[in-house]
C-alpha cells in the first residue's frame, strides 16, 4: 500500500477508530476534540477582518531588482541623454551604490508598444506577460527607503531593512491561518542563484514558527525530510506513528499535559504531508497543452515554469502564501544579455500562471505579484570600460515598477509615473508599505490591525507606515 | 498616499516643496503683538499638552523662552524675524508634506498662525517672567520595576512544613490565599531528569538514576545538584541561554553572510565564566566594557566579544556610515534588553510610547558606543602559544615561497596603489570604485591597512590584504588574466598551508578609539539627519550616573551593575527563574516595561533580587537556591481543577512541564544513544546538512560553504553547531532558536508537523536511533522486555510501565513482521552485519528506537 492510498482511503476519524486498539473511548474523543480545538491547530482558517477578494497570493520575488526602464517603464526622454551625465543640480541628492553621480545615462535599447484594450506600454523582452496587459495592474510608482539588496529584500518582505521581523507570508498565515489540510500554509519555491536574504525572505521573526515558510522542490524530496529514511516503508511508518500516538496517549492520561495531544496532531499532519507531496510534483495528470503553456518543455524555462505550475497546484490545494523567488536580476554589467536570460526564463510561465488561473476561474481569488525590492539607474555602470557591452545600471530604489493582478486587483490600468528620466517618482507614489497593506487589504486583512505583540510593543507588517492604494483595487 | 517622503528624504524634498508650501501660508499680522496677550495663550493651550513642562515630545518644550528658542531634537523652531523659515510656523501651518501641528484636534486658525508669525517677525521677543517657573526634576516614574528593590519579610505560612527555603514561603503564602494546595512532590525519576536537563542539559544515564534512587539519605538531592552544578556541562547549559541574548552567531548576516571564525571564543569565554561562577556584577562589566578596565587581561577584552555579535553588512555598495550606525542602535538597545529588561530601542526614532524613555535618552545610551572600534585580538588557548611560536617561521616561509611563485608578491604594491588612488578620486576609474568598494566591506579596516605602509601593518593586517587581493584581483585584471595567474588554484595552497601550521586564537573585539566621535541624535531615527549632540549619558528616569571622570562604557557597566539600579537584579534573577519554572515571575522577561506583564509574585522577586545582590551576584548560588525549593521539585502534571482560575500556572501550583529547547532535544538524543562527543568548548562544528538547504544561501553557496565535520567532532551538542546566520541548521530552525538578530530573551515553543518530519526522518537522527539500537543490543540482557527497558530508561530515566512494555513489544513484533517481508529495508536499517540478532531483529530494534526517540514525554522536560 502507498502512503497516498493510506491518506486516501480513510477519514481522519474512519483512521483512528480502526487504529484505536490501544486507546480507550475517552482519549478518542479527547483526541477528535483536539483536533477541532483553535488551539491545537494554529493554522486553521480563520476569518478575515473583512471580506477580502483574494484567498490566496502568489508572490513573484523578482530578487535582485529588475531594470524598469528595460521593461515597464520607457523613457524616450532618457535616450536623447544617452552617454551624457547629469548636471549635478539633477543628481546631488541621489542614493547610489556603486557608481558616482557623473556616471553616463543610458537610454534603454529595448523597444516598447502598447498591448491589449489598455494599451499599456511594455518592452519587447516581455511579450508573453504584455499579453496580459488588461489583466494586470502596472505600478510604476514603486519607491523603497533601502538601497542595498538584504535591506531591500528585507523591507519587501517584512516591513523593515533590518533582519529578525516575520515576513508577509507568514502575516497572511498568522491572520488567515490555511485551507490546505496537508500542506504548510506559506511555501517557498526559489530558482536561480538564491537571494540576497536567504531564509529571512520567509522567516516566521518573531511569530511562531508555525507561520514560517517552507521551502520546496520541484524534484527529489519536496520538502526537508518529507521522505521516509532508507529502509522505512510506508507500513513501518505508519506502525511506528500508531505506537508513538499510543504511547503519547498512555503518558496523556498519566500527565493531562495539553501540548501532548498537540504533538499527535502534528505528527499526524506531518504523515499527511508525506502522503500528499509526492503527489503535488507530480505532473502526469495535467494536460499537454497545459505543460507547454508554462514553457516546462524548454529548457530555459522549465525550471521557473515547474515551479508556477506548482504554485497553482498549491493553491487549488489551499495554500495560503506562494513565494516564488528567482534570482538574480542584479545587472551591474551585461545588463542586456542577462535581461534577456531572465526573461526567458520568467516571462512565459508568468504569463501562463495567469492565464491558467484565469481560465479555471482561480484568478479572482488568486493575488499575483511580480516585483524585486528595487529598481536600477537610469545611469551606466561600466566596470570594464573597455568592453562595450558590459554596461549594466546599479541600483535604484527612487522610483521602478512592479505588477499585480487578479485577487480583486482591477487590471488593465498603470498606476503613477516617473519623470523624464526615471530618476524619481512624479505621480502617485507607492511606497513599498502601501504596497504591503494593499495586499493585505485585498486578502480581507486590515494592516493596522493585524498586530503581534512582541517586546513590549504591537508589530505589524506595515511597521508604522502604509496606505492602501484604493486605486488598485477593483 | 505618503506621509513619509519628509521623514526619509527630508533634505531634498523640503527644499523642493517649501517654496510652493509656503504660498498658501496664512498672512502674519501687521499690528504688533504682545507675547503674554497674544502668543503664551496659544503655546498654553494648543502646544503645550506635548511641548510643556510634562513631557517634551521630540525634546521641544514652548513653555519656557530659552528652551523654546533652543528648539527641539532637529534644531531651533523659531528663527526670530523669519516666521516662513520658522519650523514651528511650518508645522502649523501643514506645509510639510502630510503632517501638521497639533496632530490631533482643531487646526490654528489662519488668524492664530498670522499672530505667530507676526511674532516672530518682530523679533520673537519672550519677556522674562512670563516663563512658567521650573526647575530642572528628573522625571519620576511609579512604574513598578523602577522603584528601588526593597527587602521584604518573609512572609509566614499555615504549612510551614512545606517551606524548604524563603523562596516556597512566598509561593504559599499566595496559593494559602487562594486556598490551593501546592502539588505534590515530583517523584525521584523525575526530579533527577529535571534538574539533569536544567542544570547540564542532558539527561541522567540509567546509571546515575539508580545511584539516585538507592540514595536514601536526607541530603540526596542536594548532593544531586551539587554534582550537576560542578558538571563542566553546567557552562554549556546555561551559556546556551546567555548566548540567545548575546544574539550569537558564527557568521555576519545579511547577504554574504561571511562566516565569522573567531566568534567562538566569546562563546568559550561565557562557557568559562559560567564554569567558573563568576560573579553577575562582574559578568556583566566584563561583557559591557572589558577592554576599559585598568591593567584588561585578553579574556576581559575577550568579553566584550558580546557587542561584536551584531549584523555586518558587507554587501557592495552598501554605506558604511549607515551600517555603523545601525550596528550602534544594535549595541544599545541590546544592553538596554538584555541588562535593563527594557525597550530602548523604541526610542530609535521618537520617545518611547509607553515607558519614561526619550529619544534623547536613547542617543545618549548610544554615545556611550560611539567611541568604540572593532578589533580583532590575538586570544590564544592553554596550549597554542608553543607550538605557534616554533612553526611560525616556517608558515612565513612557505606562505612567503607561494606569494613569490604565483606573483602576488610583485603585483601587489601596484593593486595597492590603485586602490589608493580610487579611494582619493573616486568616480575617476568606475572599475577601481568597485573594487576598492570590496576592499572596504571585506577586509575589517582595509582603508586604513592599506594607507599603513606595509612594515607597519601587523601580521593579522598584512595577511587579510594580501588574501583579498588574491580573491578579488579579477576586479582589477580582468577574467582572462586572472585565469592565467592561477590564483584560485594559490587560493586554496594559501588556505590548506594556513591549516596545515599551528595558529593562535583570535577574538572578536572592542576597543575604545583615541579620537573621539561626536554623538548626534537623529531625527525620526534616520542616520542621515543630524539633530542636536548628545553626550553619554543613562535615562533620566533611572538614578544618575555618579561615577565623577569621563562618562564611557565603563561607568555605564558600573552603574549597571550599581545596586540602586532597580532593575539589573530584578531582571536576571527573573531570568534564572523563567529558566527553572517555564516562566518567569515577569512573563514578558524582555520586558519590565509598562507594556510588558506585571510579576505575579513581586515580593518574591524582590526578595530574590536583593538576594542575589547580597550574596555577591553568585549565580550558581541563585540557582542552587531555586532548585532546592519546594516549588520548584513540585509536580508538573496538570491540576485540571485549576485550569479555569489559573491556565497559565502563574500562581505556581505545580511545575511546568515543557518542550525542550532545539539544542537540548539534540543533545538528548545524541546523549541516549551513546553518539554524543561530550568535548567542553571550542571552534563551531558542521554536521551532515542536506545540500538543498545550503543552496538556499545567496549566490548558490558562492559564498557559504557548509564543510562537514568529520570525526568524533560531528556529534557534538547542539550549541556547537556553527549558526550560519541565512541558512540556520534545520533542527535550531524548527524548533523555534531565535534567528540572532536581536537579544532573545525567551523561546517560542512551538509544536508544528516539520518537526514531526525533522525528527522522523532527518538522517542524524535516524542514525541516532541506528546507534541507540546498537547500544542497547550490547549492553542490555538478551531479553526483549529487557532491551525494551533498558532502552527506554536510556531515554526517558524511568522504567516503562507493563502497558508501555506491552505497546512497545507489540510494535517490535510488527516491525519484525514488516522487515520480514523487506529484507532489503532492513539492511538499509541495519547496515552492519548484527552480532546476537538475525538482522530483522537488528533492524525492528532500530525502529523500535526511533519510536522512543519521538516521544513526546522524550522533547519534554517534566
Amino acid at each position: 500500500m502507498t502512503l497516498a492510498e493510506y491518506a486516501g482511503m480513510q477519514t481522519r476519524r474512519d483512521f483512528f477508530r480502526s487504529c484505536a486498539g490501544g486507546i480507550g473511548t475517552i482519549a478518542l474523543s479527547q483526541l477528535m476534540a483536539a483536533e477541532s480545538a483553535p488551539a491545537v491547530n494554529p493554522l486553521a482558517a480563520k476569518a478575515a477582518h473583512f471580506p477580502g477578494k483574494a484567498k490566496n497570493v502568489i508572490f513573484l520575488f523578482m530578487a535582485g531588482a529588475p531594470s524598469q526602464m528595460d521593461l515597464f517603464d520607457p523613457k524616450p526622454e532618457l535616450m536623447k541623454w544617452n552617454g551624457k551625465s547629469l548636471p549635478p543640480s539633477r543628481t546631488k541628492d541621489l542614493k547610489l551604490a556603486f557608481i558616482k553621480p557623473t556616471a553616463t545615462l543610458m537610454g534603454s535599447p529595448r523597444i516598447f508598444k502598447p498591448y491589449g484594450q489598455s494599451g499599456m506600454e511594455l518592452s519587447d523582452y516581455i511579450p508573453h506577460v504584455a499579453s496580459c496587459a488588461d489583466d494586470i495592474c502596472l505600478v510604476r510608482s514603486m519607491y523603497s527607503d533601502a538601497f542595498n539588496h538584504h535591506p531591500g529584500e528585507s523591507l519587501l518582505m517584512t516591513g523593515s531593512p533590518l533582519s529578525g521581523r516575520p515576513t508577509m507570508g507568514a502575516w497572511a498565515c498568522y491572520g488567515l491561518g490555511s485551507e490546505a489540510q496537508n500542506l504548510p500554509g506559506f511555501v517557498v519555491l526559489s530558482s536561480g542563484t538564491g537571494t540576497s536574504a536567504g531564509s529571512n525572505n520567509w522567516s516566521s521573526g518573531f511569530l511562531p514558527s508555525t507561520y514560517q515558510g517552507v521551502p520546496f522542490r520541484s524534484s527529489g524530496e519536496p520538502i526537508l525530510y518529507v521522505a521516509n529514511p532508507a529502509g522505512v516503508s510506508v507500513e513501518t511508518q505508519r506502525a511506528s506513528l500508531d505506537a508513538m500516538r499510543d504511547l503519547n496517549q498512555q503518558h496523556y492520561q498519566q500527565t493531562g499535559n495539553q501540548e501532548i495531544t498537540s504533538r499527535i496532531a502534528a505528527y499526524e499532519l506531518a504523515f499527511r504531508m508525506q502522503a500528499s507531496s509526492p503527489g503535488l510534483i507530480d505532473f502526469s495528470k495535467e494536460s499537454p497543452a497545459t505543460i507547454e503553456m508554462y514553457g516546462i518543455n524548454r529548457e530555459a524555462s522549465r525550471a521557473y515554469g515547474t515551479n508556477c505550475l506548482l504554485a497553482r497546484r498549491m493553491v487549488e490545494r489551499g495554500v495560503r502564501f506562494v513565494m516564488l523567488a528567482h534570482s538574480s536580476w542584479d545587472d551591474h554589467e551585461n545588463l542586456t544579455k542577462h535581461l534577456k536570460t531572465n526573461c526567458d526564463i520568467t516571462d512565459q510561465p508568468a504569463a501562463a500562471l495567469i492565464k491558467d488561473l484565469k481560465q479555471r476561474g482561480m484568478l479572482d481569488s488568486t493575488l499575483v505579484v511580480w516585483g524585486g525590492e528595487f529598481g536600477r539607474t537610469p545611469m551606466t555602470q561600466m566596470n570594464r570600460p573597455d568592453q562595450a557591452d558590459n554596461a549594466g545600471r546599479d541600483h535604484h530604489p527612487n522610483g521602478y515598477s512592479m505588477w499585480l493582478a487578479g485577487g480583486g486587483i482591477r487590471g488593465g490600468q498603470v498606476i503613477g509615473k516617473t519623470d523624464d528620466l526615471g530618476l524619481e517618482v512624479a505621480e502617485e507614489k507607492v511606497h513599498v508599505h502601501d504596497l504591503q497593506a494593499t495586499i493585505l487589504h485585498a486578502m480581507g486583512l486590515d494592516h493596522k490591525r493585524l498586530t503581534y505583540r512582541h517586546m513590549g510593543r504591537d508589530f505589524r507588517l506595515t511597521d508604522v507606515e502604509g496606505n492602501v492604494v484604493r486605486k488598485m483595487l477593483g | 498616499m505618503d506621509g513619509r517622503a519628509l521623514v526619509k528624504l527630508a533634505p531634498v524634498i523640503l527644499r523642493l516643496i517649501l517654496p510652493f508650501a509656503l504660498v498658501c501660508l496664512a498672512a502674519a499680522e501687521t499690528t504688533p503683538v504682545e507675547f503674554s496677550r497674544d502668543v503664551e495663550p496659544i503655546f498654553r493651550t494648543r502646544c503645550q499638552g506635548c511641548h510643556g513642562a510634562k513631557q517634551q515630545m521630540s525634546g521641544l518644550r514652548l513653555d519656557r523662552g530659552e528652551d523654546a528658542m533652543r528648539g527641539g531634537y532637529s534644531g531651533a523652531v523659531i528663527v526670530p524675524r523669519k516666521s516662513a523659515d520658522s519650523r514651528l510656523i511650518q508645522m502649523v501651518a501643514g506645509a510639510v508634506e502630510g503632517r501638521i501641528m497639533p496632530p490631533a484636534g482643531e487646526k490654528l486658525s489662519a488668524a492664530e498662525i498670522g499672530v505667530l508669525r507676526a511674532w516672530i517677525d518682530q523679533g520673537a521677543v519672550w519677556p522674562a517672567g512670563s516663563t512658567v517657573a521650573a526647575t530642572v526634576v528628573r522625571p519620576k516614574s511609579s512604574h513598578w520595576s523602577l522603584q528601588p528593590i526593597q527587602r521584604p519579610a518573609i512572609p509566614a505560612v499555615r504549612t510551614a512544613a512545606w517551606v524548604r527555603n524563603p523562596i516556597d514561603a512566598f509561593i504559599l503564602e499566595r496559593l494559602e490565599s487562594e486556598k490551593i494546595a501546592p502539588a505534590p512532590e515530583a517523584d525521584k525519576n523525575t526530579l533527577l531528569r529535571r534538574l539533569s536537563l536544567d542544570l547540564i542539559g542532558l539527561p541522567p544515564t540509567p546509571a546515575e538514576v539508580a545511584a539516585f534512587l538507592a540514595d536514601k539519605s536526607s541530603d540526596a538531592y542536594e548532593r544531586a545538584v551539587d554534582r550537576l552544578m560542578a558538571s563542566p556541562h553546567y557552562g554549556e547549559k546555561w551559556a546556551r541561554h546567555w548566548l540567545d541574548q548575546a544574539r550569537y552567531a558564527d557568521s555576519d548576516g545579511y547577504e554574504k553572510d561571511s562566516r565569522r571564525p573567531h566568534a567562538w571564543r566569546y562563546r568559550q569565554w561565557v562557557i568559562d565564566a559560567f564554569n567558573r561562577d563568576m560573579p553577575f556584577d562582574q559578568f556583566t562589566v566584563e561583557q559591557i566594557a572589558g577592554d576599559l578596565l585598568p591593567g584588561a587581561t585578553i579574556e576581559q577584552r575577550v568579553a566584550t566579544g558580546f557587542h561584536r555579535n551584531t549584523l555586518t553588512n558587507r554587501e557592495g555598495g552598501v554605506n558604511i556610515n549607515q551600517f555603523r550606525f545601525e550596528q550602534l542602535v544594535d549595541r544599545a538597545a541590546a544592553v538596554g534588553t538584555v541588562w535593563l529588561g527594557l525597550t530602548v530601542g523604541c526610542a530609535q526614532c521618537h520617545d518611547h510610547k509607553y515607558d519614561p524613555i526619550s529619544q534623547k535618552d536613547f542617543y545618549q545610551l548610544f554615545a556611550f558606543f560611539n567611541n568604540a572600534e572593532e578589533v580583532n585580538i590575538e586570544a590564544p588557548m592553554a596550549g597554542e602559544q608553543g607550538p605557534y611560536l616554533r612553526a611560525r617561521n616556517d608558515y612565513y616561509r612557505e606562505r612567503r615561497k607561494l606569494l613569490d611563485e604565483y606573483k602576488v608578491t610583485e603585483l601587489q604594491p601596484e593593486w595597492e596603489r590603485k586602490m589608493i588612488a580610487a579611494a582619493d578620486t573616486p568616480g575617476k576609474w568606475t572599475d577601481l570604485d568597485v573594487a576598492f568598494d570590496t576592499v572596504q566591506k571585506m577586509v575589517d579596516g582595509g582603508e586604513k591597512i592599506l594607507r599603513t605602509p606595509p612594515a607597519q601593518r601587523t601580521r593579522h593586517q598584512q595577511d587579510a590584504i594580501t588574501d583579498h587581493m588574491v580573491r578579488w584581483y579579477s576586479q582589477v585584471s580582468g577574467d582572462e588574466k586572472f585565469k592565467e595567474l592561477k590564483f584560485k588554484e594559490l587560493r586554496k595552497k594559501l588556505a590548506d598551508l594556513e591549516a596545515a601550521f599551528p595558529d593562535l586564537s583570535q577574538a572578536q573585539t572592542l576597543a575604545e578609539s583615541p579620537e573621539h566621535q561626536p554623538t548626534y541624535l537623529r531625527v525620526r531615527g534616520d542616520w542621515r539627519q543630524n539633530g542636536v549632540e548628545v553626550h553619554p549619558n543613562t535615562p533620566a528616569v533611572l538614578p544618575a550616573l555618579t561615577a565623577a571622570g569621563e562618562a564611557n562604557r565603563l561607568t555605564l557597566a558600573r552603574w549597571i551593575v550599581g545596586r540602586d539600579n532597580p532593575l539589573m537584579a530584578r531582571v536576571a534573577v527573573n531570568r534564572m527563574w523563567q529558566e527553572l519554572f517555564g516562566q518567569g515571575l515577569v512573563a514578558t522577561s524582555e520586558d519590565f516595561g509598562t507594556q510588558g506583564a506585571r510579576p505575579s509574585h513581586p515580593q518574591l522577586l524582590d526578595w530574590l533580587a536583593g538576594d542575589f545582590m547580597d550574596g555577591g551576584w553568585g549565580m550558581k548560588r541563585m540557582v542552587k537556591r531555586m532548585v532546592m525549593s519546594a516549588a520548584y521539585r513540585q509536580s508538573s502534571a496538570a491540576r485540571h481543577e485549576l485550569d479555569a482560575r489559573d491556565p497559565n500556572n502563574t500562581l505556581i501550583a505545580r511545575q511546568s512541564a515543557f518542550r525542550l529547547p532545539a539544542e537540548l532535544i539534540r543533545d538528548s538524543v545524541l546523549s541516549a544513544s551513546g553518539l554524543l562527543y561530550p568535548a567542553i568548548g571550542g571552534k563551531s562544528v558542521q554536521p551532515p546538512l542536506p545540500e538543498a538547504v545550503v543552496k538556499l544561501a545567496f549566490g548558490n553557496n558562492d559564498w557559504v560553504t557548509w564543510k562537514e565535520t568529520t570525526g568524533p567532532e560531528r556529534y557534538r551538542r547542539g550549541m556547537y553547531i556553527t549558526y550560519q546566520r541565512t541558512i540556520p541548521y534545520p533542527v535550531l530552525a524548527n524548533f523555534d532558536a531565535p534567528d540572532a538578530g536581536a537579544p532573545s530573551c525567551r523561546r517560542q515553543r512551538s509544536n508544528t508537523p516539520l518537526q514531526a518530519l525533522n525528527l522522523l526522518n532527518d538522517p542524524v537522527f535516524v542514525e541516532a536511533a541506528q546507534a541507540l539500537a546498537e547500544r542497547t543490543l550490547r549492553e542490555a540482557p538478551a531479553d526483549s522486555k529487557d532491551r525494551i527497558a533498558y532502552a527506554f530508561e536510556l531515554c526517558l530515566a524511568r522504567k516503562p510501565a507493563p502497558a508501555e512494555t506491552d505497546r512497545l513489544l507489540g510494535y517490535f513484533e510488527r516491525q519484525k513482521s514488516i522487515l520480514a517481508a523487506e529484507p532489503e529495508s532492513a539492511t538499509k536499517l541495519y547496515p552492519v552485519e548484527p552480532e546476537k540478532v538475525t538482522r530483522v531483529e537488528a533492524a525492528a530494534w532500530v525502529g523500535l528506537s526511533r519510536v522512543l526517540l519521538n516521544l513526546d514525554e522524550f522533547l519534554t522536560r517534566e
